[in-house]
């Protein structure tokens, strides 16, 4: 079996590293080359391309009739060879999930819509003219391992159809999907099963708990068609009721269950196999707004020990926000944007995307780091007289004092330094130590009534006290009406600045 | 008019049964001995226990699948049989009806899971079924009788073909009637198609298919008579020959006793699936 370790991506297309194989991908499709056939005549008869690659040596060909010897490489596959080869010394991860140019139509003839998608034809125009209903359209992403992938879009735009192609209880029209580097797409009915056994389990918008079946057996269901004996099955159906909390209720049935209740049951059942990933379609749309947030933070709970992949679809931006670890919006089946919430609310790609969000709070989705300034910061064993003079250089009234590692120990303001100036006092006796700080994923939302609270600037701590930064009310003020420009480079920016500061202080 | 030649589909119709019947022994001796087989089987056991056994097990019957009180109904209406005198003969019955649903059954929920399962199945069907239970009964006995000769099995066979179509048609309905959320998810936890249909399917579909086999009991009930009339023993004869007597008072006799089965049957067999549906 081909297992992939390391991932490229060439011209747009991917290119899997495995330990002991090769696999071509190509387009929309991938073929896998008939064990009967001579490797070089089936490239050079296909007319395509060829990449192979082991984990240290990674070789590039192109098959386009032109001759390939054993470890040559050809002329237009250099360039991209380096790539691959930077990925592979990088280590970087392959994702858990790949989605690759995947379309669903429904109807009699969804090949001919594919063609007029091609064309250019929009999914109402098809639906018009040919009946023909585009679920899904040209839909291209990766979810990493252990990542909240949240699918947002209005009712109608895909959702749904494009979470049941990843299981494959829909079968896609074109394009296809890995999950660990395994095509999920052209397995046998065999190895689907294995796959959704071992790797896949679904939360549904209306809990599909079966009726007939107590919670502990809804639970086992999963065990059960694996024939997992009945011991170690209740076992783990109990484990899995205990992860959401509903012990007491094992031997109760679905209709004697709260909503919420019924989705903890629901999300035990995906639990139970211990899969990979989480397929999750509205999993809390049914449910009443505060049991919702209930079972968010719950599943952000069980998250933070599980480190499953899920990918989660809602119509709920507010949702979306608060659990995604990146978001894609999607519309009439396509996707619009893929990124971080942060970066989905301060960068919408269009219009489209502008209006979605546009009502959503961004205090709940700006944390301290995004609006963070550079806190200016000096370490005690300095005199009051170069604590002063740095004060006025950057125009500020207080002063952070931290010590070699940038750990923040305390505040000095400019009175009580000018104090100390003439009484000759250190500053390590001088500062105050009980000083307002925050974690840097504070979210902005619980950070106005601090700042409401206190008079002093609040600082910005990391791991063992260290300053990061410092939280002014205007620089505040100023990301609650989308005046951030946030991005990686920005971030990696501020935490550079942060350590050169450390190091100059 | 007569330039227009008619469609010959009663030549058809007696050229297959022509061609049938060639193959008599091959085809309809297996089915002839097993129904007989389990005829004579059902009517020895109902006949040979001595009939307070038989009215205290449907007592108890009563009492497990259907509701408490009517238990009371079925041992008063029972043990009114016995004093009509009519108890042997509605032994008799009972074993065709029973016979007749087992073969209703055996082969009407198979053949209605097929249907859920294939819409090109289910259209072939559908006609089928209609035809089998509105075809007058006289219409299919005459070949009956003709494959298996006069007795109880070509009785047993026209009950099965009256009474079968409400099973195939609520099987068929009662699996499609599965949520398809329930459907999927034993799909997404990658159950099989065999394990979806025993674990998820059939199991939600018990009500209807219940329900199909109650219907299936009275309707097969309702055919006794007829069969009497090709020379099956039990009630339907004794109606036949009062019929054919002018003797009201038996006639009206037997036909209560053919009342009161049918009320134990179906309150059995109703309540079987009420119960069933409270617990989930
Ligand atoms: N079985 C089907 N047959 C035909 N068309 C379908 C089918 N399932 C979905 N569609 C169409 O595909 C499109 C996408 O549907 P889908 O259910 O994926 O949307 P969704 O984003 O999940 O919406 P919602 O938020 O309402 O659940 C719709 O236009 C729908 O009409
Ligand atoms: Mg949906």
């Amino acid at each position: 079996m081909y297992r992939s370790i390391f991932y490229g991506e060439i011209n747009g297309q991917l290119i899997h590293m495995q330990s002991n194989g090769c696999r071509w991908i190509r387009g929309s499709g991938s073929r896998h080359k008939p064990s009967n056939v001579d490797e070089k005549q089936w490239i050079l008869n296909r007319k395509t391309e060829y990449r192979e690659s082991t984990m240290w040596d990674a070789r590039y060909y192109v098959g386009l009739r032109i001759s390939i010897s054993n470890h040559a490489l050809v002329c237009c596959g250099i360039s991209q060879f380096f790539v691959l080869r930077k990925n592979v010394k990088r280590g970087k991860r392959m994702p858990k999930i790949q989605v690759r140019q995947l379309s669903k139509v429904f109807g009699r003839q969804p090949q001919l819509a594919l063609k007029l998608l091609a064309e250019g034809w929009t999914k109402e125009q098809i639906f018009r003219q040919t009946g023909l209903s585009v679920g899904v359209n040209q839909v291209s992403f990766d979810v990493e391992e252990g990542e909240i992938f949240v699918i947002m879009g209005l009712s109608g735009s895909g959702k749904s159809t494009l979470v049941r192609l990843c299981n494959r209880l829909i079968e896609p029209t074109s394009g296809t999907i890995f999950i660990d580097g395994e095509e999920i797409i052209g397995m046998n009915a065999t190895q689907l099963r294995e796959v959704r056994r071992k790797k896949l389990g679904m939360v549904f918008q209306n809990f599909a708990l079966f009726p007939q079946r107590t919670v502990r057996e809804n639970v086992e269901f999963g065990l059960e068609i694996q024939h997992v004996p009945v011991d170690a099955r209740q076992e783990k159906a109990r484990e899995a009721i205990a992860l959401v909390g509903l012990e007491e209720w094992e031997n109760a049935y679905p209709v004697q269950l709260s909503g919420g209740m019924r989705q903890r049951v629901g999300l035990a059942r995906a639990l139970a196999n211990n899969p990979d990933v989480l397929l999750m379609d509205e999993a809390f749309s049914a449910l009443d707004p505060l049991i919702r947030k209930d079972m968010q933070d719950e599943l952000l709970e069980l998250q933070m020990t599980m480190k499953k992949t899920i990918l989660f679809i809602t119509h709920d931006l507010h949702e979306a926000l608060r659990l995604g670890d990146r978001i894609a919006l999607m519309r009439d089946g396509q996707l619009i944007q893929v990124g971080r919430p942060e970066e989905i609310m301060t960068d919408p790609a269009d219009e489209f995307v502008k209006k979605f969000v546009e009502d959503a709070d961004l205090s709940r989705v700006l944390v301290a780091k995004n609006v963070m300034k550079r806190a200016e910061a000096i370490t005690p064993d300095k005199g009051a007289r170069v604590a002063l003079q740095l004060m006025m250089d950057n125009g500020v009234s207080s002063l952070y004092i931290v010590d070699k590692k940038r750990s923040l120990l305390g505040l000095v303001s400019a009175y009580d330094v000018s104090l100390a100036i003439s009484t000759g006092e250190t500053l390590s006796t001088i500062m105050k130590t009980d000083i307002p700080t925050v974690s840097p994923d504070t979210l902005l939302h619980d950070l106005i009534p601090m700042m409401a609270d206190v008079h002093v600037p609040i600082a910005v701590v990391g791991e063992q006290q260290r300053l990061l930064g410092v939280l002014v009310k205007g620089a505040v003020l100023g990301g609650l009406v989308g005046k951030v420009n946030i991005s990686d480079e920005r971030i990696e920016r501020l935490r550079v600045e942060v350590k050169s500061d450390g190091l100059r202080a | 008019m007569d330039s227009v030649p008619k469609v010959p589909i009663d030549k058809w119709v007696e050229g297959f049964v022509a061609f049938l019947g060639e193959y008599r022994g091959e085809l309809f001796d297996p089915i002839d001995s097993v129904i007989s087989g389990m005829l004579t089987f059902f009517s020895t056991v109902l006949t040979g226990v001595p009939f307070f056994i038989i009215i205290l097990l449907f007592g108890a019957l009563t009492w497990v699948f259907g509701k408490r009180n009517t238990m009371i109904t079925t041992v008063i209406g029972l043990s009114l049989i016995y004093n009509l005198g009519y108890w042997e003969n509605t032994m008799e019955t009972l074993g065709l009806v029973i016979v007749s649903a087992l073969v209703s059954i055996v082969v009407g929920i198979p053949a209605g899971i097929l249907c859920a399962r294939h819409d090109a199945f289910r259209n072939l069907m559908t006609p089928v079924l209609d035809l089998m239970q509105t075809m007058p009964a006289f219409v299919y006995l005459i070949p009956a009788i003709f494959f298996f000769g006069l007795g109880e099995v070509p009785g047993v066979i026209a009950s099965v073909i009256f009474a079968m179509p409400p099973i195939v048609r609520l099987t068929n309905l009662g699996i499609r009637q599965v949520p398809q959320e329930l459907a999927e998810a034993a799909d997404a936890f990658g159950s099989t198609g065999w394990q979806k249909l025993w674990k998820v399917q059939l199991p939600l579909a018990k009500t209807t298919i219940l329900a199909g086999i109650n219907q299936c009991i009275m309707l097969a009930l309702s055919m006794v008579v007829i069969a009497a009339m090709i020379g099956a023993k039990g009630l339907g004869a004794d109606v036949y020959r009062a019929i054919s007597q002018v003797d009201i008072g038996r006639g009206f006799e037997a036909g209560l006793s053919i009342v009161i089965i049918a009320i134990v049957l179906d309150r059995i067999t109703q309540h079987a699936g009420q119960k069933e549906r409270e617990t989930i």
